[in-house]
Protein backbone atom coordinates (compact mmCIF):
# COMPACT_ATOMS: atom_id res chain seq x y z
CA UNK A 1 0.00 0.00 0.00
CA UNK A 2 3.00 2.31 0.16
CA UNK A 3 3.79 2.96 -3.45
CA UNK A 4 5.04 1.18 -6.50
CA UNK A 5 8.58 0.38 -5.48
CA UNK A 6 9.23 -2.33 -3.00
CA UNK A 7 11.26 -1.08 -0.08
CA UNK A 8 14.93 -1.99 -0.28
CA UNK A 9 14.72 -3.83 3.02
CA UNK A 10 11.89 -6.03 1.73
CA UNK A 11 13.98 -6.88 -1.32
CA UNK A 12 16.85 -7.83 0.99
CA UNK A 13 14.54 -10.00 3.08
CA UNK A 14 13.26 -11.84 0.02
CA UNK A 15 16.80 -12.45 -1.16
CA UNK A 16 17.87 -13.72 2.26
CA UNK A 17 14.93 -16.15 2.43
CA UNK A 18 15.74 -17.30 -1.09
CA UNK A 19 19.37 -17.87 -0.06
CA UNK A 20 18.32 -19.86 3.01
CA UNK A 21 16.20 -22.08 0.83
CA UNK A 22 18.84 -22.73 -1.80
CA UNK A 23 21.69 -23.21 0.63
CA UNK A 24 19.97 -25.06 3.50
CA UNK A 25 16.49 -26.02 2.26
CA UNK A 26 14.75 -24.06 4.99
CA UNK A 27 11.80 -22.47 3.27
CA UNK A 28 10.50 -19.29 4.89
CA UNK A 29 9.63 -17.68 1.58
CA UNK A 30 5.90 -17.80 2.24
CA UNK A 31 5.96 -16.70 5.84
CA UNK A 32 3.86 -13.71 6.86
CA UNK A 33 5.97 -10.69 5.99
CA UNK A 34 5.12 -8.32 8.84
CA UNK A 35 6.42 -10.68 11.47
CA UNK A 36 9.45 -11.93 9.48
CA UNK A 37 10.45 -8.32 8.90
CA UNK A 38 10.24 -7.56 12.58
CA UNK A 39 12.29 -10.59 13.63
CA UNK A 40 14.97 -10.12 10.99
CA UNK A 41 15.39 -6.52 12.10
CA UNK A 42 15.85 -7.78 15.62
CA UNK A 43 18.42 -10.34 14.41
CA UNK A 44 20.28 -7.66 12.45
CA UNK A 45 20.43 -5.47 15.54
CA UNK A 46 21.53 -8.30 17.84
CA UNK A 47 24.18 -9.49 15.39
CA UNK A 48 25.49 -5.94 15.14
CA UNK A 49 25.12 -5.85 11.35
CA UNK A 50 24.24 -2.88 9.20
CA UNK A 51 21.91 -4.54 6.73
CA UNK A 52 19.82 -7.66 6.12
CA UNK A 53 22.14 -8.30 3.19
CA UNK A 54 25.00 -8.60 5.67
CA UNK A 55 23.09 -11.41 7.44
CA UNK A 56 22.80 -13.16 4.08
CA UNK A 57 26.52 -12.85 3.44
CA UNK A 58 27.31 -14.36 6.83
CA UNK A 59 24.80 -17.20 6.82
CA UNK A 60 25.69 -18.29 3.29
CA UNK A 61 29.35 -18.72 4.11
CA UNK A 62 29.17 -19.77 7.75
CA UNK A 63 26.89 -22.76 8.49
CA UNK A 64 27.40 -22.20 12.24
CA UNK A 65 25.40 -19.03 11.82
CA UNK A 66 22.32 -20.97 10.69
CA UNK A 67 21.08 -22.19 14.10
CA UNK A 68 21.39 -18.67 15.46
CA UNK A 69 19.33 -17.25 12.63
CA UNK A 70 16.75 -20.03 12.89
CA UNK A 71 16.16 -19.00 16.47
CA UNK A 72 14.84 -15.71 15.15
CA UNK A 73 12.88 -17.15 12.25
CA UNK A 74 11.09 -19.83 14.25
CA UNK A 75 9.06 -18.64 17.20
CA UNK A 76 9.34 -20.92 20.20
CA UNK A 77 6.84 -19.52 22.65
CA UNK A 78 4.61 -22.10 24.26
CA UNK A 79 3.28 -23.28 27.59
CA UNK A 80 1.71 -26.44 28.93
CA UNK A 81 -2.08 -26.46 28.69
CA UNK A 82 -2.03 -23.04 26.98
CA UNK A 83 -5.66 -21.89 26.73
CA UNK A 84 -6.96 -24.37 29.34
CA UNK A 85 -10.46 -24.20 27.88
CA UNK A 86 -9.14 -25.83 24.68
CA UNK A 87 -7.97 -28.86 26.63
CA UNK A 88 -11.15 -28.91 28.66
CA UNK A 89 -13.15 -29.06 25.44
CA UNK A 90 -10.99 -31.93 24.18
CA UNK A 91 -11.51 -33.77 27.44
CA UNK A 92 -15.23 -33.24 27.56
CA UNK A 93 -16.24 -33.26 23.91
CA UNK A 94 -13.58 -34.97 21.80
CA UNK A 95 -12.38 -37.75 24.12
CA UNK A 96 -15.80 -39.51 24.14
CA UNK A 97 -15.44 -39.90 20.35
CA UNK A 98 -11.82 -40.99 20.54
CA UNK A 99 -12.73 -43.71 23.04
CA UNK A 100 -14.61 -45.53 20.30
CA UNK A 101 -11.37 -46.26 18.39
CA UNK A 102 -9.19 -49.25 19.31
CA UNK A 103 -6.04 -47.36 18.41
CA UNK A 104 -5.31 -43.66 17.96
CA UNK A 105 -2.82 -41.43 16.22
CA UNK A 106 -2.32 -37.83 17.32
CA UNK A 107 -0.17 -35.34 15.46
CA UNK A 108 1.23 -32.29 17.24
CA UNK A 109 2.31 -30.29 14.19
CA UNK A 110 4.87 -27.61 15.01
CA UNK A 111 5.49 -29.00 18.49
CA UNK A 112 8.21 -26.47 19.30
CA UNK A 113 9.83 -27.29 22.64
CA UNK A 114 7.22 -29.89 23.59
CA UNK A 115 4.83 -28.16 25.98
CA UNK A 116 1.77 -28.84 23.82
CA UNK A 117 2.81 -32.46 23.26
CA UNK A 118 3.17 -33.25 26.96
CA UNK A 119 -0.15 -31.58 27.68
CA UNK A 120 -1.80 -34.03 25.27
CA UNK A 121 0.04 -37.05 26.67
CA UNK A 122 -0.94 -36.19 30.24
CA UNK A 123 -4.55 -35.56 29.26
CA UNK A 124 -4.67 -38.87 27.36
CA UNK A 125 -3.12 -40.70 30.33
CA UNK A 126 -5.71 -39.18 32.66
CA UNK A 127 -8.44 -40.31 30.30
CA UNK A 128 -7.02 -43.80 29.93
CA UNK A 129 -6.24 -43.38 26.22
CA UNK A 130 -2.46 -43.09 26.32
CA UNK A 131 -1.74 -46.81 25.89
CA UNK A 132 -3.63 -47.02 22.62
CA UNK A 133 -2.20 -43.81 21.18
CA UNK A 134 0.87 -42.92 19.16
CA UNK A 135 1.81 -39.26 19.33
CA UNK A 136 3.73 -37.72 16.45
CA UNK A 137 5.55 -34.55 17.48
CA UNK A 138 7.02 -32.68 14.54
CA UNK A 139 8.87 -29.43 14.00
CA UNK A 140 11.32 -27.92 11.53
CA UNK A 141 13.74 -26.78 14.23
CA UNK A 142 16.24 -29.47 15.29
CA UNK A 143 17.02 -27.40 18.38
CA UNK A 144 13.38 -27.27 19.43
CA UNK A 145 12.95 -31.01 18.84
CA UNK A 146 15.97 -31.78 21.00
CA UNK A 147 14.48 -29.68 23.78
CA UNK A 148 11.09 -31.29 23.33
CA UNK A 149 12.62 -34.71 23.60
CA UNK A 150 14.52 -33.73 26.76
CA UNK A 151 11.34 -32.47 28.44
CA UNK A 152 13.16 -30.08 30.77
CA UNK A 153 11.57 -26.78 31.73
CA UNK A 154 12.46 -23.92 34.05
CA UNK A 155 11.02 -24.45 37.48
CA UNK A 156 9.50 -20.97 37.54
CA UNK A 157 7.22 -21.85 34.61
CA UNK A 158 5.66 -24.73 36.54
CA UNK A 159 3.32 -22.56 38.53
CA UNK A 160 1.64 -21.37 35.34
CA UNK A 161 1.61 -24.87 33.86
CA UNK A 162 0.06 -26.24 37.05
CA UNK A 163 -2.63 -23.59 37.10
CA UNK A 164 -3.38 -24.19 33.41
CA UNK A 165 -3.56 -27.93 33.98
CA UNK A 166 -6.02 -27.48 36.82
CA UNK A 167 -8.16 -25.10 34.73
CA UNK A 168 -8.08 -27.65 31.91
CA UNK A 169 -9.92 -30.06 34.20
CA UNK A 170 -6.80 -32.03 35.17
CA UNK A 171 -7.65 -35.15 37.15
CA UNK A 172 -4.19 -35.59 38.63
CA UNK A 173 -1.54 -33.28 40.00
CA UNK A 174 0.96 -32.01 37.47
CA UNK A 175 3.71 -32.62 40.01
CA UNK A 176 3.07 -36.36 39.55
CA UNK A 177 4.76 -36.05 36.16
CA UNK A 178 8.03 -34.31 36.93
CA UNK A 179 10.79 -34.07 39.48
CA UNK A 180 12.75 -30.92 40.06
CA UNK A 181 16.39 -30.34 40.62
CA UNK A 182 18.39 -27.11 40.60
CA UNK A 183 16.17 -24.67 38.76
CA UNK A 184 14.68 -27.13 36.35
CA UNK A 185 11.91 -29.66 36.17
CA UNK A 186 12.39 -32.89 34.30
CA UNK A 187 9.29 -34.56 32.94
CA UNK A 188 8.92 -38.28 33.59
CA UNK A 189 10.35 -40.16 30.64
CA UNK A 190 7.38 -42.54 30.65
CA UNK A 191 5.46 -39.66 29.05
CA UNK A 192 7.56 -40.23 25.93
CA UNK A 193 7.05 -43.96 25.58
CA UNK A 194 4.40 -43.55 22.86
CA UNK A 195 5.88 -40.46 21.25
CA UNK A 196 7.66 -40.26 17.90
CA UNK A 197 9.68 -37.06 17.44
CA UNK A 198 10.39 -36.13 13.87
CA UNK A 199 11.73 -33.38 11.68
CA UNK A 200 8.84 -32.39 9.42
CA UNK A 201 8.03 -29.24 7.49
CA UNK A 202 4.48 -28.16 6.75
CA UNK A 203 5.99 -26.12 3.93
CA UNK A 204 7.90 -28.77 2.01
CA UNK A 205 7.01 -32.24 3.37
CA UNK A 206 4.04 -34.51 2.76
CA UNK A 207 1.51 -36.33 4.91
CA UNK A 208 3.00 -39.36 6.68
CA UNK A 209 -0.04 -41.20 7.97
CA UNK A 210 -3.71 -41.15 8.88
CA UNK A 211 -4.42 -39.26 12.10
CA UNK A 212 -7.40 -39.07 14.45
CA UNK A 213 -6.44 -35.71 15.89
CA UNK A 214 -4.17 -32.99 14.57
CA UNK A 215 -3.31 -30.13 16.90
CA UNK A 216 -1.55 -27.23 15.20
CA UNK A 217 -1.98 -24.13 17.29
CA UNK A 218 -0.36 -20.79 16.59
CA UNK A 219 1.93 -22.28 13.97
CA UNK A 220 0.15 -21.28 10.80
CA UNK A 221 -0.26 -17.67 11.95
CA UNK A 222 3.33 -17.26 10.77
CA UNK A 223 2.41 -18.39 7.25
CA UNK A 224 0.87 -16.35 4.48
CA UNK A 225 -2.52 -17.34 3.06
CA UNK A 226 -1.12 -19.57 0.32
CA UNK A 227 1.11 -21.46 2.71
CA UNK A 228 -1.73 -21.82 5.22
CA UNK A 229 -3.75 -23.45 2.50
CA UNK A 230 -0.95 -25.90 1.83
CA UNK A 231 -0.67 -26.84 5.51
CA UNK A 232 -4.41 -27.16 5.99
CA UNK A 233 -4.46 -29.30 2.84
CA UNK A 234 -2.01 -31.66 4.57
CA UNK A 235 -4.27 -31.89 7.60
CA UNK A 236 -7.26 -32.49 5.37
CA UNK A 237 -5.43 -35.37 3.72
CA UNK A 238 -4.18 -36.78 7.04
CA UNK A 239 -7.62 -36.82 8.65
CA UNK A 240 -10.24 -39.43 7.84
CA UNK A 241 -13.91 -38.51 8.00
CA UNK A 242 -14.74 -37.30 11.55
CA UNK A 243 -11.05 -36.75 12.40
CA UNK A 244 -10.35 -33.67 14.51
CA UNK A 245 -8.29 -30.56 13.86
CA UNK A 246 -7.46 -28.09 16.65
CA UNK A 247 -6.24 -24.57 15.84
CA UNK A 248 -5.16 -21.58 17.95
CA UNK A 249 -7.76 -19.39 19.65
CA UNK A 250 -7.59 -16.70 16.95
CA UNK A 251 -6.96 -18.90 13.94
CA UNK A 252 -9.77 -19.78 11.61
CA UNK A 253 -10.55 -21.88 8.55
CA UNK A 254 -12.94 -19.15 7.35
CA UNK A 255 -10.42 -17.75 4.86
CA UNK A 256 -9.08 -21.12 3.71
CA UNK A 257 -9.82 -22.81 0.41
CA UNK A 258 -10.32 -26.02 2.42
CA UNK A 259 -13.04 -24.59 4.66
CA UNK A 260 -15.60 -26.91 3.06
CA UNK A 261 -13.69 -30.01 4.15
CA UNK A 262 -14.28 -29.24 7.81
CA UNK A 263 -17.12 -28.37 10.11
CA UNK A 264 -16.94 -26.53 13.41
CA UNK A 265 -17.02 -29.07 16.23
CA UNK A 266 -16.38 -26.80 19.21
CA UNK A 267 -16.62 -23.39 17.64
CA UNK A 268 -15.28 -21.22 20.45
CA UNK A 269 -12.23 -23.46 20.89
CA UNK A 270 -11.44 -23.74 17.19
CA UNK A 271 -11.83 -27.50 17.14
CA UNK A 272 -12.92 -28.68 13.70
CA UNK A 273 -14.06 -32.04 12.43
CA UNK A 274 -13.30 -33.47 9.01
CA UNK A 275 -16.35 -33.87 6.83
CA UNK A 276 -16.88 -36.34 3.99
CA UNK A 277 -13.68 -37.30 2.19
CA UNK A 278 -14.23 -35.63 -1.15
CA UNK A 279 -12.40 -36.29 -4.40
CA UNK A 280 -10.00 -33.45 -5.06
CA UNK B 1 -1.49 6.53 -2.49
CA UNK B 2 0.84 9.26 -1.35
CA UNK B 3 -1.80 11.90 -0.65
CA UNK B 4 -2.54 12.67 2.95
CA UNK B 5 -6.08 11.36 3.14
CA UNK B 6 -6.09 9.02 6.11
CA UNK B 7 -6.81 5.37 5.36
CA UNK B 8 -6.71 3.87 8.84
CA UNK B 9 -6.77 4.70 12.54
CA UNK B 10 -4.90 2.81 15.25
CA UNK B 11 -5.45 3.45 18.96
CA UNK B 12 -3.40 2.22 21.92
CA UNK B 13 -4.59 2.35 25.53
CA UNK B 14 -3.88 0.69 28.85
CA UNK B 15 -5.02 1.55 32.39
CA UNK B 16 -8.28 3.49 32.12
CA UNK B 17 -8.84 2.34 28.54
CA UNK B 18 -12.49 1.38 28.93
CA UNK B 19 -13.66 4.86 29.95
CA UNK B 20 -11.44 6.65 27.44
CA UNK B 21 -12.56 4.46 24.55
CA UNK B 22 -16.17 4.93 25.61
CA UNK B 23 -15.73 8.65 24.83
CA UNK B 24 -14.39 7.94 21.36
CA UNK B 25 -15.63 4.76 19.70
CA UNK B 26 -19.41 5.15 20.14
CA UNK B 27 -19.13 8.63 18.58
CA UNK B 28 -18.01 7.19 15.23
CA UNK B 29 -21.02 7.07 12.88
CA UNK B 30 -22.20 3.99 11.02
CA UNK B 31 -20.78 5.34 7.75
CA UNK B 32 -17.31 6.03 9.16
CA UNK B 33 -15.03 5.22 6.23
CA UNK B 34 -11.83 4.04 7.95
CA UNK B 35 -10.82 0.82 9.67
CA UNK B 36 -10.07 1.42 13.36
CA UNK B 37 -7.63 -0.84 15.23
CA UNK B 38 -7.61 -0.81 19.01
CA UNK B 39 -4.81 -2.29 21.08
CA UNK B 40 -5.51 -2.47 24.81
CA UNK B 41 -3.38 -4.24 27.41
CA UNK B 42 -5.55 -7.08 28.65
CA UNK B 43 -4.60 -10.04 30.84
CA UNK B 44 -3.44 -13.01 28.74
CA UNK B 45 -5.32 -15.67 30.63
CA UNK B 46 -8.81 -14.32 30.17
CA UNK B 47 -11.18 -14.03 27.30
CA UNK B 48 -11.47 -10.36 26.55
CA UNK B 49 -14.92 -8.83 26.76
CA UNK B 50 -13.91 -5.48 25.25
CA UNK B 51 -15.15 -6.27 21.76
CA UNK B 52 -18.49 -7.44 23.14
CA UNK B 53 -18.86 -4.35 25.32
CA UNK B 54 -18.21 -1.98 22.45
CA UNK B 55 -20.21 -3.95 19.92
CA UNK B 56 -23.24 -3.16 22.05
CA UNK B 57 -22.40 0.55 22.20
CA UNK B 58 -21.04 1.40 18.76
CA UNK B 59 -22.67 2.18 15.45
CA UNK B 60 -19.77 0.45 13.70
CA UNK B 61 -19.27 -3.31 13.78
CA UNK B 62 -16.76 -4.26 16.50
CA UNK B 63 -14.85 -7.53 16.41
CA UNK B 64 -11.86 -9.20 17.99
CA UNK B 65 -9.37 -9.66 15.16
CA UNK B 66 -8.62 -13.11 13.78
CA UNK B 67 -5.51 -14.12 11.89
CA UNK B 68 -5.51 -13.34 8.12
CA UNK B 69 -8.70 -11.34 8.43
CA UNK B 70 -8.95 -8.92 5.48
CA UNK B 71 -9.10 -5.34 6.73
CA UNK B 72 -12.40 -3.62 6.00
CA UNK B 73 -13.29 0.03 6.23
CA UNK B 74 -15.77 1.00 8.90
CA UNK B 75 -14.91 -1.89 11.21
CA UNK B 76 -13.40 -1.58 14.69
CA UNK B 77 -10.86 -4.35 15.35
CA UNK B 78 -9.69 -5.15 18.87
CA UNK B 79 -6.37 -6.93 19.33
CA UNK B 80 -7.07 -10.29 21.03
CA UNK B 81 -5.44 -11.11 24.38
CA UNK B 82 -2.13 -12.98 24.31
CA UNK B 83 -1.39 -12.18 20.65
CA UNK B 84 0.48 -9.37 18.98
CA UNK B 85 -1.55 -7.65 16.27
CA UNK B 86 0.29 -6.82 13.07
CA UNK B 87 -0.91 -5.39 9.78
CA UNK B 88 0.29 -6.73 6.47
CA UNK B 89 1.03 -4.50 3.48
CA UNK B 90 -1.46 -6.66 1.62
CA UNK B 91 -4.28 -5.32 3.79
CA UNK B 92 -4.87 -8.21 6.14
CA UNK B 93 -4.38 -8.80 9.83
CA UNK B 94 -1.58 -11.04 11.10
CA UNK B 95 -1.45 -12.26 14.69
CA UNK B 96 1.65 -13.67 16.38
CA UNK B 97 2.58 -15.24 19.69
CA UNK B 98 6.09 -13.82 19.74
CA UNK B 99 7.62 -12.79 23.06
CA UNK B 100 5.98 -10.06 25.09
CA UNK B 101 7.30 -6.57 24.45
CA UNK B 102 7.49 -4.33 27.53
CA UNK B 103 5.68 -7.13 29.36
CA UNK B 104 2.75 -6.84 27.01
CA UNK B 105 1.13 -9.06 24.40
CA UNK B 106 -0.56 -7.39 22.61
CA UNK B 107 2.08 -4.70 22.39
CA UNK B 108 1.01 -1.25 21.22
CA UNK B 109 4.47 -0.55 19.78
CA UNK B 110 4.44 -3.72 17.68
CA UNK B 111 0.99 -2.95 16.26
CA UNK B 112 1.79 0.72 15.57
CA UNK B 113 5.07 -0.09 13.85
CA UNK B 114 3.53 -2.61 11.48
CA UNK B 115 0.58 -0.29 10.78
CA UNK B 116 3.09 2.44 9.91
CA UNK B 117 4.71 0.07 7.40
CA UNK B 118 1.36 -0.72 5.86
CA UNK B 119 -0.20 2.75 5.68
CA UNK B 120 2.66 5.23 5.92
CA UNK B 121 1.40 8.81 5.70
CA UNK B 122 -2.21 7.65 5.51
CA UNK B 123 -2.28 6.49 9.12
CA UNK B 124 -3.53 8.19 12.28
CA UNK B 125 -2.01 6.84 15.52
CA UNK B 126 -3.59 7.65 18.88
CA UNK B 127 -2.07 7.08 22.34
CA UNK B 128 -4.48 7.25 25.26
CA UNK B 129 -4.29 6.72 29.02
CA UNK B 130 -1.91 4.13 30.47
CA UNK B 131 0.54 3.51 33.30
CA UNK B 132 3.56 2.42 31.24
CA UNK B 133 5.35 3.74 28.17
CA UNK B 134 4.14 1.33 25.50
CA UNK B 135 3.11 3.12 22.32
CA UNK B 136 5.67 5.92 22.34
CA UNK B 137 8.12 4.09 20.10
CA UNK B 138 5.37 3.02 17.74
CA UNK B 139 3.93 6.52 17.58
CA UNK B 140 7.36 7.88 16.66
CA UNK B 141 7.51 5.32 13.84
CA UNK B 142 4.12 6.51 12.59
CA UNK B 143 5.41 10.10 12.52
CA UNK B 144 8.58 9.07 10.70
CA UNK B 145 6.41 7.39 8.10
CA UNK B 146 4.58 10.67 7.55
CA UNK B 147 1.47 9.71 9.51
CA UNK B 148 -0.43 11.71 12.11
CA UNK B 149 0.12 11.34 15.87
CA UNK B 150 -2.53 12.17 18.45
CA UNK B 151 -2.01 11.93 22.21
CA UNK B 152 -4.52 12.32 25.01
CA UNK B 153 -3.79 15.30 27.28
CA UNK B 154 -1.93 13.73 30.23
CA UNK B 155 -3.73 15.95 32.75
CA UNK B 156 -7.06 14.54 31.63
CA UNK B 157 -5.92 10.91 31.50
CA UNK B 158 -6.75 8.28 34.10
CA UNK B 159 -3.04 7.31 34.00
CA UNK B 160 -0.71 9.90 32.56
CA UNK B 161 2.52 7.92 32.10
CA UNK B 162 1.72 6.57 28.65
CA UNK B 163 0.61 9.90 27.11
CA UNK B 164 3.57 11.65 28.72
CA UNK B 165 6.02 9.13 27.29
CA UNK B 166 4.39 9.49 23.88
CA UNK B 167 4.67 13.28 23.97
CA UNK B 168 8.32 13.04 25.04
CA UNK B 169 9.07 10.70 22.13
CA UNK B 170 6.93 12.68 19.66
CA UNK B 171 7.09 16.43 20.29
CA UNK B 172 5.21 17.01 17.02
CA UNK B 173 2.19 15.01 18.21
CA UNK B 174 -1.13 16.81 18.55
CA UNK B 175 -2.07 16.74 22.24
CA UNK B 176 -5.85 16.74 22.60
CA UNK B 177 -8.63 15.99 25.06
CA UNK B 178 -10.76 12.92 24.42
CA UNK B 179 -13.41 15.07 22.75
CA UNK B 180 -10.69 16.79 20.71
CA UNK B 181 -9.44 13.39 19.56
CA UNK B 182 -12.98 12.34 18.68
CA UNK B 183 -13.53 15.53 16.66
CA UNK B 184 -10.25 15.00 14.84
CA UNK B 185 -11.15 11.42 13.93
CA UNK B 186 -14.60 12.50 12.77
CA UNK B 187 -13.31 15.25 10.49
CA UNK B 188 -10.15 13.48 9.29
CA UNK B 189 -11.64 11.42 6.44
CA UNK B 190 -13.46 14.35 4.86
Amino acid sequence: MTGTFERIEDVEIRLLLEALYHRYHYDFRNYAMSSIRRRLRQAREDFGLATITAIQEKVLHDPDMLPQLLRYLTVQVSEMFRDPSYFRAIREKVVPHLRTYPSLKVWIAGCSTGEELYSFVILFREEGLEDRTIFYATDISPEALTQAEAGIYDVDRMRLFTENHRNAGGKTSLSDYYHSGYNQCILDKSLRRNVVFSDHSLVTDQVFGEMHFVSCRNVMIYFDRALQDRAIGLFRDALPRNGFLGLGAKETLRFSEHADSFREFVREEKIYQRTEKCPT
Amino acid sequence: MSDLTPSAVIIGASAGALDALTEILPALPADYPLPVFVVVHVPPDKRSVLADIFAARCALPVIEAEDKEPVQSGVIYFAPPNYHLLLEDTGSIALTTEEEVLFSRPSIDVAFESAAEAWGSNLIGVVLTGANHDGSRGLATILRGGGTALVQTPEGAYARAMPEAAIAACPQAKVLSLSGITDYLLSAPR
